[in-house]
């Protein structure tokens, strides 16, 4: 890992994230992909062997009655009953709050208050308890995650309203995916598949998919959380990171092109970046411009970089962002290579020694 | 009941480390199937002495190991023959990746697998993801160990079924210390070393994004004859049939390894398809005879199903560039020289120039010049 030293902006951010981590509760996340992989079932089971061992647990919201097994773990726990609101069943959170205990379950995380509540969704009371010190077990279903409800909307033939956002879930300390191949589930009743006209079969591997790759983000973000709370500047990668760098000049389009395609099959993030050059000219200026949206419509992170040494500022941006690929353009000079050294090529090959550099045709 | 002559199922349980609870998992289902009234044994097993494991496989049949002597010391490995003469239904195989001792009629147990599944025999096999072949230099770089026992990615892609068990890395470092994985000293050695919680963080999203991938691999096998896609509205087009083809530029560098490691990987990932060449020439050297490491890097790149070729050409960049041209090549792998090698090599930045005129050459396909990940970072 890289000993960089660090200034003091970056200690005293890294013990307010130390600090702020340390009031929080914990936050666990169950995640299925389908009703009847059991994720309500290791949420409180969880909670009976933590109980086992001495934690003080309670149950904060649960669906009673939806499985033998769940209602005879939930015997074993301590269960705050939901208040009723106008004929809706709510959690209480000023019960939980008072009784302040050591871990709160909460099943269906996506939950919708009814209208006039003081919070509109179940997520935000969960933070509101994490906030408290309290930590939270939970358990969501992907397809109520808010940014894939489109695609699963698709998938399935059914439309969700309530949902969790995905930035939620980034926050948690834990997350567990509760897998079982498809042909092992549980089928039951009303399982969220709908009535599409795809394969069942298929719509769960998707669906699978998706709950891991969602899993891996969170873990990634885990990953980054932990190794800035420790003090170490990101030094290896379990995820690709492409980054394309791009000039007025550069034949952009289809290293973007390219770039989203690798990104999609890596299921990772793309940025496209521009270290910015000095009195650009108007023709430059506008086909920056072009290719800057060329980024956008790809979807990419735009990252516009000061430095005086365009191929250290690029580098050291790529190390500080576990950056694995790097796309760039052959330079536009003929014959760059008739210059034995400093050409920015030539420097970006011989310096970039723990990063993949790919070279696109001018 | 079944086609006897079909071939048998495949199901991997993967995990990221020991003592996630690959095995359990493994057993409680065979001890289900056998239940249900299938024919299951346990072909291989490895207790670790944790008691609730050992629990699980009683009630199951064993097949007895065979005893194997080995300069002085008795091992014990899976009986493939007797699990043959038996044909069960289903077998229990459990640790994947291992290597047999020396003398065995398979190298790899995973050989001893093909064999069972060639004959109709399902089986349930274990393994982690730090020895799967394309990430042995990531995970070389993320836990500073070269993992020697591996997996060709083409053997896991055969499975019919990969199955995570997962479990968090705080979940695994309290049964680390609750004395569930290994002895107390054993499980201080390795909270020391391997069971970090950042290294265990980094492979277990290593292997939640293989087990993705493996599944979004058998969705494409949706799109074969006979099953009728829906069609998708939106952003969702590339499922069509890639056009990239990669070709990794194999030389005596010990790079090259990871290299073709890394070519591989990618073009699972595009969906593209993937060569392995050398260029003969410098010095007169035979077609026929190619030197023995550059031989070892090309029979490796067989083993992972890569298809090869060896050029002939005193120029080695323009041979190279022009047969990835003639067939269509659009990515071209090389690996960067380091500093040693150059001097290594008695012809000072001999091989930075022949990546020059590669890069100089192959103006009109992308080159890929790989990252050197054969060594971890400096700490």
């Amino acid at each position: 890992m890289s000993a960089r030293r660090r200034s003091p902006e970056e200690l005293l951010e890294q013990a307010q994230a130390e600090e702020a981590f340390e009031k929080r509760g914990r936050l666990k996340v169950f995640l299925g992909y389908v009703s009847g992989v059991g994720k309500s079932f290791r949420m409180l089971d969880e909670g009976r062997r933590r109980k086992e061992r001495g934690q003080d647990v309670v149950v904060g919201a649960i669906q009673q009655g939806s499985s033998h097994d769940v209602d005879a773990v939930l015997a074993k726990l301590e269960v705050i009953p939901l208040q009723n609101v106008a004929g809706v069943p709510v959690m209480d959170v000023q019960a939980i709050l008072k009784r302040h205990p050591g871990v709160c379950l909460v099943d269906a995380l996506a939950y919708d208050n009814p209208p006039g509540s003081p919070l509109r969704s179940r997520w935000q009371e969960v933070e509101q308890i994490l906030n408290e010190g309290i930590s939270v077990i939970t358990a969501i279903n992907i397809q109520y995650i808010d940014e894939l409800r489109e695609r699963v909307s698709q998938l399935t033939g059914k439309v969700v309203t309530q949902t969790v956002p995905r930035s939620f879930l980034y926050s948690a300390d834990e997350i567990v995916v509760v897998d079982a191949p498809p042909d092992t589930i549980l089928r039951v009743p009303d399982d969220g598949l709908g009535t599409g006209r795809a394969n069942p079969q298929q719509k769960l591997s998707e669906l699978r998919e998706m709950a891991l790759l969602l899993a891996a983000d969170v873990v990634d973000k885990q990953l980054e959380a932990y190794l800035h709370r420790s003090g170490v500047s990101q030094s290896f990668s379990a995820q690709e990171r492409i980054m394309i760098c791009i000039t007025p000049r550069a034949n952009a389009r289809p290293m973007i092109e390219s770039g989203r395609r690798n990104a999609d099959r890596f299921h990772c993030e793309l940025t496209v970046a521009y270290v910015r050059q000095a009195e650009l000219s108007r023709d430059d200026q506008a086909a920056l411009e072009r290719n800057l949206d060329f980024a956008r419509a790809a979807n990419a992170r735009i990252e516009i970089l000061d430095g005086e040494d365009p191929i250290a500022t690029i580098l050291s941006y790529a190390r500080e962002h576990g950056i694995t690929q790097i796309f760039v353009g052959h330079g536009a000079q003929e014959k760059w290579w008739e210059r034995f050294t400093g050409t920015p090529l030539e420097r970006l090959i011989r310096d970039a020694n723990d990063i993949d550099l790919r070279v696109f045709p001018h | 009941m079944t086609d006897p002559t079909a071939k048998g199922k495949l199901k991997i349980y993967l995990g990221y480390a020991a003592g996630v609870g690959k095995t359990y998992q493994m057993l409680e289902e065979a001890r289900e199937a056998s239940r249900q009234g299938h024919d299951v044994v346990i072909g291989y097993f490895e207790p670790h002495a944790r008691k609730d494991t050992i629990a699980k496989a009683e009630g199951l049949e064993f097949v007895p190991r065979r005893k194997v002597e080995y300069r002085g010391t008795t091992f014990e490995e899976m009986d493939t023959q007797a699990i043959l003469a038996r044909h069960p239904g289903m077998c229990v195989v459990d640790e994947f990746p291992h290597s047999n001792v020396p003398g065995s009629a398979h190298a790899k147990r995973w050989e001893d697998v093909e064999e069972l599944l060639a004959a109709g025999i399902d089986v349930c096999t274990t393994m982690n993801i730090q020895h799967l072949e394309s990430l042995n230099d990531q995970v070389w770089q993320i836990t500073g160990v070269r993992v020697r026992e591996t997996i060709p990615d083409w053997v896991l892609q055969q499975a019919d079924q990969i199955v995570m068990v997962d479990l968090t890395p705080r979940a695994l470092l309290n049964r680390l210390a609750r004395g569930v994985v290994y002895s107390p000293e054993k499980a201080q050695k390795a909270i020391e070393h391997f069971f970090q919680e950042s290294t265990l963080v980094a492979l277990r999203e290593l292997a939640l994004r293989q087990t993705a991938h493996e599944i979004e691999i058998r969705q494409v096998d949706f799109d074969s004859p006979g099953f009728q896609m829906v069609p998708t509205e939106g952003e969702d087009t590339d499922r069509a049939p890639s056009v990239d083809r990669i070709l990794i530029f194999v030389t005596s560098d010990p790079a090259s390894a990871m290299l073709i490691r890394r070519g591989k990987r990618v073009a699972d990932y595009l969906h593209a398809d993937c060569f392995a060449v050398t260029v003969q020439g410098e010095g007169g050297q035979k077609l026929e005879d190619p030197p023995r490491v550059v031989e070892r890097h090309l029979n490796f790149a067989r083993d992972l199903h890569i298809e090869t070729r060896v050029l002939e050409g005193d120029d080695i960049a323009r041979t190279l560039v022009e047969f990835a041209r003639l067939n269509g090549i659009t990515h071209l792998f090389v690996a960067r020289p380091t500093a040693d090698q150059s001097k290594g090599l008695g012809k000072p930045l001999g091989r930075k120039n022949v990546l020059q005129d590669i890069v100089r050459q192959g103006r009109d396909m992308q080159v890929i010049i790989v990252a050197d990940r054969s060594r971890p970072q400096q700490q």
